[in-house]
């Protein structure tokens, strides 16, 4: 379930409360609970991270260090659909930068910028997922592509806006 | 092997007590190079200096290193001194160099070492302004500068671990790793409490005192202002460490002299005001032994503890001594007492205070420490302020003429310059309080048990038929221990007195740096000679003192004293629970009403809906602003510091007051809308 709709804080106070009681408030479990509250919320928003150290009565600096410490927290809103292309040593040398550019490019996103403005795609570079094999890959959500290219990239970005539209259509 | 030497360098060396290889190697007189090793501290063994070779186990750092019997250890060789210069060479290349114009240029642990280890170029390019991260001047007390750290964690180690604050730690990794507060919301937006003792343990430029020199040469150099300068006890003893002097050496005579040489019109000794402290607050613990409390008081002359206790324990507000600090009572007095006796020729009065202290700086700006929009005390300078403005008029110290301190502010007595060294709050304190309860005049005043630099010190001193009993903390890590154990019933005591820096304020973030691991004990030294030398002994002895008392202050503890020399707290922890605007006021005049939701959470939701309808109903109902704080519903606590979170009852704050019900909240805010 996506909570991110959530701005009552009450509510969201709640949930952190239960994530936090799942997990005993113990404070050598800090990195399990950011994950829940991250999987919970897509990000860490950072009244919750205040909020989760004065439960586990850590300094809001500790909860802060360790959120930007691991590549895997984002401390901004993700997108809908998350595409990590993998910049491993062996996707690197199979030319996985020119995919970068594309998909910058076709999303207008940049170093600075990795969500669109309609909050429908984030792309991130990430180290290697261990796929060396299928170089050089993309993986879309909890797809793995393998051998992409850049236009395989588009495309990929391309049918997703596709059936995103038809959902909304659906919908309406 | 049997016995219990290794060889150092072709050396035998008994190893004693050492707690780690680099203590044993220092202390058989070799100065091993270190950025993050404090004797004080955990060992961190990131800064890859203290490097030796272990016959056996190649290179390894010596603080992290047991000393073993048998062991074979090379402290130099050609491969250690290129690594230890690759390292500082490698340090250099993150560090923003511009040395000389650097706070820390002349005590920097980087330069220093950089010259011992004979790094005479760096082969990789400064980084350029653009790449150079921008300054953290968000705290009044502190300034952070990035560019300059070398990631030893000395300031994140002292913050928690002696401190058990945690306002700074790293942030990020690899390349963009940095040390920081929470969120990179800056120092000043953090629960720093501004005690600066990560400013005293930085070997750089990285964390320094927010400088004030200009705004004080401005002031100076004003002829429509007259300049008071007011100087903190601790200052005495720790300034002439600037000019080559040893540390402890008392130079007041000297300091009046160069102040008075920079230009100040007027130099008066800050040991008055905690002359008038001693009157006060010994005046309130009486008060408070015929009421039967509360218990125990705390000191509030420390601005970094009375901090802490606003951020995290504002429940002790009642408790802690509603004085101000000498320096804030001591301000309001000079501007109220010099435009009076018209000595400031109807000119504008600047209060300037050198104190050992960063946290002085903020608490000088804090909106309650000003009447009628004007401040207390205008400036605050650090001793190293100081010292870098004398310096900077090529000022030869030691060889000064020693001068008196101005009258009859400047007339303090020994126990007000104890303030300066741990404990002696306390003892000062002591010295009026038995006098006032038996009557009879006391020769003997010394109360060694609470002098000393351990963290803790507890002394029961019976007075009349009181047993008064005390407790003397030094570091607010120290602190919080004792304030839980207070607060859980397992220590009862009538009187705490708290400094939040181990030592007091002789060892503040504001006095020089100094590399002498002894300097505590040295400059206490000096400020308990310093109060032999004074001609009297008890605060209440000051003639001086009770003139202004006659003239302006009127009784102790009277109306006046209220308004010039008391305060009051406030409840910020905001900083740890951001209280959620629930209802925004739509007129002026605002009344806030806060309501604290404890485990309860249905409890809370209903007494905001009650709150809400009666602010509908009520005529004067725009003007109430409501905030609802979140605390965590549950804890799986270790022991009461009294946090409140596992208070299920309702808290209901209508402006300063505190209740537990919603009839009593909404007749209180019925009341305060009539206002």
């Amino acid at each position: 379930m996506c909570v991110s709709c959530t701005n009552q804080t009450s509510e969201r106070h709640d949930i952190a409360d239960r994530i936090l009681t799942r997990f005993n408030y113990s404070d050598s479990k800090l990195v399990p609970i950011l994950q829940t509250l991250q999987d919970k919320f897509g990000y860490l928003p950072r009244d919750l991270m205040a909020y989760v150290a004065s439960a586990l009565r850590l300094p809001p600096a500790r909860v802060y260090g360790v959120a930007t410490f691991y590549a895997h927290f984002s401390l901004h809103p993700k997108g809908k659909h998350v595409l990590k292309l993998c910049d491993g040593t062996a996707c690197h040398v199979k030319a996985s930068i020119p995919i970068l550019h594309a998909l910058e490019a076709h999303l207008n996103l940049s170093t600075d910028q990795t969500t669109t403005d309609d909050g429908l795609f984030t792309v991130e570079k990430v180290s290697c997922l261990g796929a060396c094999g299928l170089a050089p890959v993309l993986v879309i959500d909890e797809q793995v592509h393998g051998q992409v290219t850049p236009e395989m990239a588009v495309q990929f970005v391309e049918d997703i806006k596709e059936q995103e539209a038809l959902t909304e259509e659906v919908c309406a | 092997m049997t016995d219990n030497t290794l060889l150092l360098d072709g050396r035998k060396v008994t190893i004693e007590d050492d707690r780690n290889l680099l203590e044993l190697i220092r202390r058989s007189g070799v100065d091993l190079p270190t950025f993050c090793y404090h004797s004080d501290l955990s060992v961190y063994g990131a800064c890859r200096l203290c490097i030796v070779e272990i016959e056996g186990r190649g290179v390894q750092a010596a603080c992290s290193t047991k000393p073993e019997p048998g062991m074979l250890v090379t402290s130099h060789s050609s491969q250690l001194r290129e690594a230890r210069k690759l390292t500082i060479e490698l340090l250099l290349a993150n560090h923003d160099r511009e040395c000389p114009s650097c706070a820390r240029s002349s005590d920097c642990s980087l330069q220093d070492l950089a010259q011992r280890l004979g790094v005479e170029t760096v082969r990789y390019d400064q980084k350029t302004k653009e790449e150079m991260l921008p300054l953290d001047r968000s705290s009044p007390s502190l300034v952070r500068d990035t560019n300059k750290c070398v990631l030893c964690g000395d300031c994140v180690r002292v913050c928690s671990e002696v401190q058990n604050i945690g306002a700074l730690d790293f942030t990020d990794r690899g390349a963009s790793a940095r040390v920081g507060p929470a969120f990179d919301l800056g120092l000043g937006n953090s629960e720093c409490v501004s005690c600066g003792q990560c400013a005293a343990v930085c070997p750089t430029g990285a964390i320094v005192p927010a400088d004030e020199q200009d705004e004080v040469w401005e002031l100076l150099h004003n002829p429509d202002v007259y300049t008071v300068a007011q100087v903190a006890p601790a200052v005495r003893v720790a300034l002439g460490e600037f000019f080559g002097m040893e540390p402890g050496s008392i130079v007041t005579g000297q300091m009046v002299t160069a102040l008075k040489m920079i230009g100040f019109d007027q130099v008066y000794d800050t040991s008055f005001g905690a002359d008038m402290t001693i009157l006060e607050e010994g005046n309130e613990l009486l008060e408070r032994v015929g009421n039967g409390g509360p218990f125990p008081l705390f000191t509030s002359c420390c601005p970094a503890w009375v901090r802490w206790a606003e951020n995290a324990a504002p429940e002790l507000s009642d408790k802690l001594s509603s004085c101000k600090s000498p320096q804030q009572m001591f301000g309001a007095v000079i501007k109220e007492y010099l435009p009076d006796t018209n000595s400031a020729q109807g000119k504008k009065v600047a209060v300037i205070s050198i104190m050992p202290c960063t946290a002085k700086k903020s608490e000088a700006r804090l909106p309650q420490h000003k009447r009628a929009g004007v401040p207390d005390v205008d400036n605050v300078l650090t001793t190293q302020e100081l010292g870098r403005m004398l310096q900077s008029l090529g000022i030869r110290f030691p060889e000064l003429e020693p001068a008196p301190f101005d009258l009859p502010l400047g007339f303090a007595s020994g126990a007000g310059v104890l303030f300066g060294a741990s404990g002696g709050v306390t003892e000062a304190a002591l010295r009026y309080v038995a006098e006032k309860v038996t009557g009879e005049i006391f020769s003997d005043v010394e109360f060694h048990a609470v002098r000393g630099l351990q963290g803790l010190k507890e002394a029961t001193v019976t007075i009349g038929d009181l047993d008064v009993r005390i407790a003397v903390v030094q570091g607010l890590g120290k602190a919080q221990e004792l304030v839980q154990r207070i607060q859980s019933g397992e220590a009862e005591y009538h009187f705490v007195e708290v400094m939040a820096c181990p030592g007091g304020c002789i060892a503040g973030a504001g006095q020089p740096i100094s590399k002498d691991r002894d300097i505590r004990q040295r400059r206490s030294a000096g400020i308990y000679t310093a109060e032999r030398g004074m001609p009297l002994q008890k605060s209440q002895d000051n003639h001086l003192l009770h003139q202004c008392y006659e003239d302006l202050i009127g009784d102790i503890g009277g109306h006046v004293a209220h308004d010039l020399l008391h305060t009051h707290y406030e409840d910020r922890s905001a900083i740890y629970h951001q209280p959620e605007r629930v209802r925004q006021p739509t007129a002026e005049h605002t009344v806030r009403v806060s309501i604290d939701s404890g485990a309860d959470r249905s409890a809370t939701e209903q007494a905001l809906s009650e709150i809400q309808d009666f602010c509908d109903d009520h005529s004067e109902g725009g003007r109430v602003a409501i905030e609802r704080r979140m605390r965590p519903a549950a804890h799986s606590c270790s022991g009461c510091s009294g946090c409140g979170s596992c208070n299920s009852s309702l808290n209901i704050q209508v402006g300063r007051q505190q209740h537990s019900d919603t009839t009593s909240a909404r007749e209180a805010l019925a009341e305060a809308l009539q206002q």
